[in-house]
């Protein structure tokens, strides 16, 4: 008979567990659907997750409990006035900011579910899945051949055939083959800066990495390099996550699937970017970009 | 997000180009707003110089629309606006639409008038007419108020009634299909009505689509071809 309770009191135990449990998930759910860049976000494939994550500059604090999804194959911008911290966060993805003295840090940020500053991952691997574009092209001071080869040299490739293989799609990829096919022996620092930002990019696409950070890519170029630049970042899309700062607002607009707007080291607003164009859900969003900040 | 007309951009230079438009609007808006009255008048009173009058005007409600228009398509060319101000743009374009289009089916109220005026001298349906003509010269005026005042709430109010223009416009019909039946010579003259409340139902919808620029410009929601409830709920948000 005590046996027989105690197992019906176990069951109302599980049933009202499981109704609680119901009820949360409602909630939760709830919050999902808040909004439509969540629908949206929802039915893409998380690259990077950062959650929680702050960062100091020897004690001085640079991020601030952000959190937000970087979704998988689409162009993610970060925009904000200058010292928002979105090079940093930028930064954090590759493990950048290791090299700067006193950098600390909260949170986590996974890539593909693992977490980025786990004692077992090797950063140089982490660096080649995730690569980065600067603001100022820097080509090595090599040929144009051997700065899409680099990459695949210090990985021990050795076959002449693989590497000029990669190194033509690479350079195909980057749109700056047909320019440059006649003369790929000439020194990098022959291009012009257009060219040689999308040489940078094509030396980063040659050890084919998951994701390409782009930290104002286009800011030292001429408008015709610049939509250039943009209209790779179009066709890069297909196969690589990219994450981009821009200053430029209108250049996220063009390029960018979800734009993120940062102030003070914190997170405004994430959301879909013709949205945030045209219908920002903060005030402090639509007042940047609508010019009314400061 | 409701827009931020209240606060100044660092441009004070792009203040004063958006301020110089919507002030502009505002006296198409006005002189439309005059144009339906006056068109109204002259039927309603048979005065056929009234009537010349408005028809004379019309250019000067055309010539609005054009000078908006380059205005709006100078600003997007040159500022790239954002957010608020890419909805007021965009609104604007498309309200002056409307009010240049109000400003037609005025004209044509004012030709029927000096016709009908002509042809047969005033007549008992103008009654049902000048009711028609007076909810909806108070449907324009509210739109064009919701429209200064960015007053979402407003807009579907006013969105609201324009239903009754509809019903309005049933009853008229079949109020000159009655007179039409009654004595063929009627015919004529009726017909000339059925334009007359023709035009006055165009002119309530366009005070509709204003007010749905309203709504889209204050709340960032496209709400054309939706019903007033879902514009109730997306105000009350």
């Amino acid at each position: 008979m005590a046996a027989e309770k105690i197992e019906k009191y176990a069951e109302d135990i599980a049933v009202t567990e499981s109704s609680t449990a119901t009820r949360t998930h409602a909630i939760d759910m709830n919050n999902i659907v808040d909004t439509a860049v969540d629908m949206k976000l929802a039915n893409e494939k998380t690259c990077i997750a950062v959650s929680n994550f702050s960062l100091f500059y020897s004690g001085k604090q640079a991020l601030k409990n952000i959190s937000l999804t970087i979704p998988e194959k689409r162009a993610t911008a970060f925009i904000g006035p200058s010292g928002c911290g979105k090079s940093t966060l930028l930064r954090c993805f590759n493990r950048m900011n290791d090299l700067i003295e006193g950098v600390t840090t909260a949170g986590n940020i996974k890539l593909e579910g693992n977490d980025i500053f786990d004692k077992s991952i090797n950063v140089a691997d982490l660096r080649r899945r995730v690569g980065m574009v600067f603001q100022k092209p820097n080509p090595f001071p090599k040929s144009i051949y051997e700065n899409v080869a680099y990459g695949l040299r210090i990985q021990g490739i050795k076959d002449r055939r693989t590497i000029d293989t990669v190194v033509e799609k690479s350079l195909r990829g980057a749109a700056l083959w047909d320019e440059v096919k006649d003369r790929l022996e000439d020194l990098a620092m022959g291009l012009s800066g257009g060219q040689q930002q999308r040489l940078v990019i094509a030396r980063a696409i040659a050890i084919e990495p998951e994701v390409i950070l782009l930290d104002e890519p286009a800011s030292a170029l001429d408008p015709v390099s610049t939509l250039k630049i943009e209209e790779l970042i179009y066709g890069l899309k297909d196969k690589y996550t990219i994450v981009i700062v821009t200053h430029n607002m209108q250049q996220a607009a063009r390029v960018s699937d979800y734009t993120t707007y940062m102030y003070m080291g914190e997170m405004i607003e994430f959301n879909d970017t013709s949205t945030l164009f045209t219908n920002p859900h903060k005030k402090m969003t639509e007042d940047y970009i609508t010019g009314r900040y400061g | 997000m409701s827009t931020g007309v209240v606060s100044h951009h660092i441009s004070k230079q792009f203040d004063d180009e958006l301020e110089r438009i919507r002030t502009t609007v505002f006296a198409m808006g006005g002189l439309v707003e005059q144009q339906l009255n006056n068109a109204l008048k002259s039927l309603i009173d048979g005065d056929i110089d009234l009537g010349n009058t408005v028809i004379e005007t019309e250019v000067q409600v055309n010539s609005y629309d054009v000078s908006i228009d380059q205005e709006c398509i100078r600003i997007l060319a040159r500022r790239q606006p954002a957010a608020g101000d890419l909805r007021l743009v965009m609104a604007i374009t498309k309200t002056i639409t409307d009010l240049e289009r109000v400003g037609d089916e005025a004209e044509k109220i004012a030709m029927m008038g000096i016709g009908l005026t002509d042809k047969h001298g005033l007549k008992s349906y103008h009654v049902g007419i000048n009711a028609m003509g007076n909810l909806v010269s108070q449907l324009l005026h509210g739109a064009l108020d919701a429209f200064a005042r960015m007053d979402s709430k407003k807009a579907v109010e006013v969105a609201g009634k324009e239903a009754e223009s509809d019903d309005q416009y049933g009853a008229i019909l079949r109020q000159l299909i009655t007179y039409m039946m009654e004595d063929p010579r009627n015919i004529s003259g009726a017909l000339d009505a059925v334009w007359v409340a023709r035009a006055l139902e165009r002119i309530g919808d366009h005070s509709r689509n204003i007010c749905e620029n309203i709504i889209y410009l204050v709340e960032g929601e496209d709400v054309r071809h939706s019903s007033i409830k879902h514009m109730e709920q997306i105000v009350a948000d």
